[in-house]
C-alpha cells in the first residue's frame, strides 16, 4: 500500500509561528502512528495540517496522495479529525448532533446505531442538549460523529482524555478495526499504559520537528518511548 | 447542493428551536429598541406614525447584526466549521444554508416588530400586499449580507465590533429602501412603493450574485 | 535538510535587512515634484485665481475638494482592480512552481489593494472636511442630507470597516482573499448606494446648490485651470504617497519573512532544550 502521509521539510505558520518547522514524516497506509511530545511540540499542528485544515509549505506534502501544498481542500472528504475541542452543536440534542452528521457524511441508519450502541449513547442520553453533558460524554459523541464519517485518514488530539475506562476501551477497539479495514490513524496522546496505544509506532516530535527515528519502528511498550 | 443547503438550514433552524435565542433574546431586544426610540422621540405619536417605517428596518437591521453574530458563533464554538469544511460540503452550500435559515429567522424577528409597531406606534396599514413583499426581500437581503460577513470575521478576534461596522454601510441601500416602501404602505408618504420594493428586489438578486461568487474565496478556508 | 521554499523571498528578505528606507531615486524626484506642486498651488488657488462672482473666496475649497474625491475615487477603483486580482491569483488548485509565482503576484496585488485603500480613506476624510466646511459657508450649516455628500459618508464608513479588516491578525493568504471579497462587495455596492441615495433626496426639494464644476455652472479661465492644475497636482502627491506606503507595507512582509529564519531556528532549538 502506499504512503498515506508523505511529509519532508514541513513548515507550517500559525499567525506568523512556525508551529511545524521542518517535519520529515512518512506514514504507510493502514498503520496506526502515535504523536508523543511535549505540550507545544506541534502534534496539534501536525494533526489539522494532515486534515488540510492549516496551510503549509515544503518540499513535499502530500496525505493520501493529493499535494496539500496545491490541494488541501481535496484532502478534506476522505479525513477525520478530531481536535482537542469537540466539534459539537452545544444546543443541539445528541441525536440531532449525530443526525447531522450522518447526513453531511451520507450515511444511512446502520452506522448511526452502531456508533450510538459502541459509544454508549442511546436512551434517554439522545434527547439532552450537548452542552449539559460532561466533557467526557461530549467527547463520545464526537467519536461517534468520527465513526458514522469513516475517514480513510484518522486524526485524534487527546482521543482518551476525559474518557471513562469502557469508552477508552471502545475507542481503542474502534481503531484498532479501523486500521483493519485499510485506514490509518495517527493520534497524539500523553497516555502511557495502555496496550494498544503502546502497539502503535511511536512517533516522537519536539520544537516543530520530528525527532530522528528510533531505530526499532514498533516500540514493544511505553519504556521503548523515547 | 440543494441537499446540502437544505441540512445546513434544518441544523441551524434546529439549534434555534432547541436554544430559542431568537425567540427570546433578538425578538425582545428588537421590541425594546420600538420601545426605546419612543424614548427619544418623547412619545409623540404623530413623530412616532411618520417615522414608523424607518424606525422598524433600523430595529431589524439591529436584529439582523445580532442574528447574523449567532449564526457563526455557533460555528466557531468547537471547530464546527472545520467540521463542516471536512464534510466536502461546498462553501457555497454551507454559505446558502446559513442564509436561508437566517433569513427564516428574521422574517420571525419582522413579523413580531410590525406587530409592535402596530401596537406600539399605532399605525394603519394600507397595503399588506406592500408591506409583505418588501419585508420578505429586505429580510432575505439583511439575511445574505449578514451571513457574507459573519463569514468574513469568523473566528476573528474583536470580529463582534467590527460587524456592525462593515454589515451596516453595506445595509443601507436596503433600510432606504425599505423605509420608502414601508412609509407608502403605511399611507405617511406618497412615494412610489412599489418601485422602492422592485429596488428591494434589485438589491436582493444582486447580494444572490456575490454570494455565488463570494461564497469559495471565503469559507473554503480556514 | 530544511529549506524555507521560497528562496526567491528570502533574498529579498536579507535585502530588506539593510534596507531601511522606502526612497529610491525615481520616487525623490516624485517627492520634490510633488512638493514643488502643492507650492505652486497654493499659490495659484490662494492669489492667483479669483473669486468667484457669486460664493467670493469660498469657491477656493473647490481646489482641494474636487481633487480630493478624484484621488479617492482613483484609490478606490484601483483596490477594487487589485483584489481581483487577488483573487484571480488565488484560485484553489493552484499549486506547484505557478503556485508559488501566482502566491508573490497575489501578495503584491493585496499591498496594492491596502495601499490604494489608505489613499482613498485619507482622501475621502479630505473631501468631507472640505465639503463641510464648504457647506457651512455657503449653506450656512455642516451638513445636507444631499445625494452626494450621504453617498461620500457611507462610502468613507464602508473603506474605514475595510481597512479595520485589513488589520485584524490572521494568515496573510487568507486576510488577503477576505479583504479582496470585501472590497469587491464595497465596489458592486456602490451604484446600489448611488442609486437609492439619489432617489430618496430627490424626493425632497431642497435648495441644493450644485457647486461641483461640470454641473449648472461652468469654469472657466483662470479658475479652470487652477483647478486642472490642482487635479495634476494632487494626482502626484497621491502617487508619491501611496508608492511610499506600498513599499512600507512590502518591507513589513520582508521583515517578516527575514525574522521567519529566525523564527524557525528558534522553534528547533526547542527540540536540542528538550533533550
Amino acid at each position: 500500500m502506499g504512503a498515506a502521509v508523505a511529509f519532508e521539510g514541513v513548515v507550517a505558520l500559525l499567525d506568523r509561528f512556525p508551529a511545524l518547522a521542518g517535519v520529515d514524516l512518512s506514514v504507510q497506509a493502514g498503520e496506526m502512528v502515535c504523536l508523543r511530545g511535549p505540550n507545544g511540540a506541534g502534534k496539534s499542528t501536525l494533526l489539522r495540517a494532515c486534515a488540510g485544515l492549516v496551510p503549509v509549505r515544503g518540499e513535499r506534502a502530500e496525505v493520501l496522495g493529493f499535494d496539500l501544498r496545491a490541494q488541501r481542500r481535496s484532502v478534506r472528504p476522505h479525513v477525520g479529525l478530531l481536535g482537542h475541542r469537540s466539534p459539537l452543536y452545544g444546543d443541539l440534542r445528541v441525536d440531532d448532533q449525530l443526525r447531522h452528521c450522518a447526513d453531511i457524511h451520507r450515511a444511512g441508519t446502520p452506522e448511526v446505531s452502531a456508533a450510538i450502541e459502541r459509544f454508549a449513547l442511546g436512551g434517554r442520553l439522545g434527547e439532552v442538549a450537548i452542552r449539559r453533558l460532561s466533557e467526557g460524554q461530549q467527547r463520545r459523541v464526537a467519536l461517534a460523529c468520527l465513526t458514522i464519517a469513516r475517514p480513510r485518514l484518522w486524526l485524534l488530539d487527546e482521543p482518551h482524555a476525559g474518557l471513562d475506562t469502557s469508552s477508552r476501551d471502545a475507542l481503542d477497539e474502534l481503531l484498532a478495526e479501523a486500521v483493519t479495514a485499510g485506514a490509518t490513524v495517527m493520534f497524539a496522546t500523553h497516555e502511557t499504559g495502555r496496550s494498544r496505544v503502546a502497539a502503535a509506532r511511536q512517533v516522537m516530535l519536539a520544537g516543530g520537528r520530528v525527532e530522528p527515528a528510533a531505530p526499532e519502528r514498533h516500540a514493544k511498550g511505553p519504556t521503548d518511548v523515547a | 447542493m440543494w441537499r446540502e443547503i437544505w441540512l445546513i438550514c434544518r441544523k441551524d433552524l434546529i439549534i434555534e428551536r432547541r436554544a430559542r435565542v431568537t425567540l427570546i433574546q433578538i425578538v425582545p431586544t428588537v421590541l425594546l429598541v420600538l420601545v426605546v426610540f419612543a424614548f427619544a422621540l418623547d412619545a409623540n405619536p404623530s413623530l412616532l406614525g411618520a417615522g414608523a417605517g424607518g424606525l422598524f428596518w433600523v430595529a431589524v437591521l439591529f436584529g439582523a447584526v445580532l442574528g447574523a453574530k449567532r449564526s457563526f458563533d455557533i460555528e466557531a464554538e468547537g471547530g464546527n466549521l472545520d467540521a463542516l469544511r471536512l464534510a466536502g460540503l461546498v462553501p457555497a452550500a454551507i454559505l446558502w444554508g446559513k442564509a436561508a435559515a437566517l433569513a427564516l429567522q428574521l422574517v420571525l424577528v419582522g413579523v413580531f416588530a410590525a406587530a409592535g409597531l402596530l401596537v406600539l406606534y399605532s399605525v394603519t396599514v394600507h397595503d399588506w400586499l406592500l408591506i409583505v413583499v418588501a419585508g420578505l426581500c429586505g429580510m432575505a437581503a439583511f439575511a445574505i449580507c449578514g451571513t457574507l460577513y459573519g463569514a468574513m470575521t469568523v473566528g476573528l478576534r474583536s470580529a463582534d465590533t467590527l460587524l456592525p461596522l462593515l454589515l451596516i454601510p453595506v445595509a443601507a441601500p436596503v433600510l432606504l429602501a425599505g423605509t420608502r416602501a414601508f412609509d407608502v404602505a403605511l399611507g405617511t408618504s406618497a412615494d412610489q412603493g412599489w418601485s422602492w420594493t422592485a429596488l428591494l428586489a434589485v438589491v436582493l438578486v444582486t447580494y444572490i450574485a456575490v454570494g455565488w461568487a463570494a461564497a469559495g474565496p471565503l469559507l473554503e478556508d480556514a | 535538510m530544511i529549506e524555507t521554499p521560497e528562496p526567491d523571498l528570502r533574498q529579498q528578505a536579507q535585502r530588506a535587512g539593510s534596507l531601511s528606507m522606502t526612497g529610491s531615486v525615481a520616487t525623490r524626484v516624485l517627492g520634490v515634484v510633488a512638493i514643488a506642486a502643492v507650492g505652486v498651488m497654493a499659490l495659484l488657488a490662494l492669489w492667483i485665481s479669483p473669486p468667484d462672482a457669486v460664493q467670493g473666496d469660498s469657491v477656493r475649497l473647490m481646489y482641494v475638494h474636487v481633487p480630493s474625491i478624484w484621488v479617492a475615487y482613483g484609490g478606490f477603483v484601483l483596490t477594487a482592480f487589485a483584489s481581483a486580482r487577488v483573487l484571480w491569483r488565488t484560485r484553489s488548485g493552484v499549486g506547484g512552481t505557478y503556485g508559488v509565482i501566482a502566491d508573490r503576484q497575489a501578495r503584491r496585488w493585496d499591498r496594492v489593494a491596502g495601499a490604494a485603500a489608505e489613499l482613498g480613506v485619507l482622501f475621502t476624510a479630505l473631501t468631507l472636511v472640505t465639503g463641510s466646511l464648504w457647506g457651512k459657508v455657503t449653506w450656512g450649516t455642516y451638513w445636507q442630507w444631499d445625494a452626494r455628500l450621504t453617498t461620500t459618508v457611507l462610502l468613507f464608513v464602508t473603506y474605514l470597516g475595510y481597512l479595520a479588516l485589513r488589520r485584524l491578525p490572521a494568515e496573510s493568504r487568507a486576510r488577503a482573499r477576505r479583504s479582496a471579497v470585501m472590497a469587491l462587495i464595497a465596489v458592486v455596492n456602490l451604484p446600489i448606494v448611488h442609486y437609492s441615495v439619489d432617489w430618496w433626496r430627490t424626493l425632497h426639494q431642497e435648495a441644493s446648490l450644485n457647486l461641483e464644476p461640470g454641473g449648472d455652472r461652468n469654469i472657466t479661465g483662470e479658475m479652470y485651470w487652477t483647478l486642472l492644475y490642482s487635479w495634476a497636482t494632487f494626482t502626484v502627491v497621491a502617487l508619491w504617497i501611496g508608492i511610499h506606503r506600498y513599499r512600507v507595507l512590502r518591507l513589513e512582509e520582508l521583515a517578516e519573512e527575514a525574522s521567519l529564519e529566525e523564527l524557525l531556528a528558534q522553534r528547533r532549538d526547542e527540540q536540542a532544550a528538550g533533550r
